[in-house]
């Protein structure tokens, strides 16, 4: 692979690039991701339900994974749906 | 000393007297295997996200306690599975963080959290926010979340992505 230097485009190659992404757990510090609460895991997960992966939801591996646990936690006891449509 | 939490949902077709009975019990139960009830939070009747034994509604409670071993889990979960009137349960064991976690939240200080960070917000502490208090190692993390503490809450996230962005509340 060609280092990023070597490289040059005939535009402008920082469009599209606008949003840098972070993992929102480590930027402000939360350490728990509580499971009973289905409003915030909502975010994390797309209109039928399933879980978004790391590379839209810009989470770190820990912290996508304990999500995931916990999203998993909040489907176990119906506060969230396996399987759905429409859900936001 | 483990913190464990135990949360359960409860057939909402029985009595309301039945109801409590159900959820008194398992207390009991726990107090009998030498367990101290740090909080119990009857969450009421809510809706289920699915059918389960074909009900579409539950009362659920959480018992979070702390007991010197692991040992009334099995007794506990047991018995719920015996039992007809509880349809789901859940027991696990909370890390210090999730102690934390409940702590913060009994005392208020986290609040409702709004579906999009960063904006103009007038709640307290969201949920995005004060986790920090376990952790001082970071106070530029700290400042940073106070500043943004303010902002945590209605509207539109630039954090959020594509996929999430569009939520109506």
């Amino acid at each position: 692979m060609a280092s990023r230097d070597d490289i040059k485009f005939l535009s402008n190659p920082k469009i599209g690039n606008q949003r840098k992404k972070y993992c929102r757990f480590k930027k402000y510090g939360i350490k728990y991701i509580d499971y009973k609460d289905p409003d915030f895991l909502m975010q994390f997960v797309n209109e039928q339900g399933k879980i978004l992966p790391r590379r839209i939801t810009g989470n770190s591996l820990k912290y996508q994974r304990k999500m995931a646990s916990a999203i998993k936690r909040a489907r176990h006891l119906a506060m969230l749906p396996y399987v759905t449509d429409l859900l936001k | 000393m483990r913190n464990y939490e135990v949360t359960f949902i409860v057939d909402p077709v029985l009595s309301g007297d039945e109801i409590k009975a159900t959820a008194q019990t398992y207390v009991d139960q726990l107090t009998s295997h030498g367990a101290t009830i740090v909080h119990k939070d009857e969450m009421g009747l809510r809706q289920l996200a699915y059918p389960i034994n074909k009900r579409t509604s539950g009362v659920y409670y959480c018992i979070e306690v702390q007991v010197p071993n692991g040992e009334f889990v099995e007794k506990i979960e047991l018995a719920m599975r015996r039992d007809d009137r509880v349809m789901r349960f859940l027991c696990f064991n909370l890390n210090k963080y999730g102690v934390k976690y409940n702590e913060d939240k009994r005392a208020g200080k986290i609040g409702k959290r709004k579906p999009k960070s960063e904006a103009e917000g007038d709640s307290k502490s969201p949920k995005g926010v004060t986790k920090t208090l376990g952790k001082p190692k970071k106070s530029v993390v700290k400042n940073e979340a106070i500043k943004v503490q303010a902002k945590i809450s209605e509207s539109k996230s630039t954090i959020a992505p594509v996929a999430v962005a569009d939520e109506e509340e």
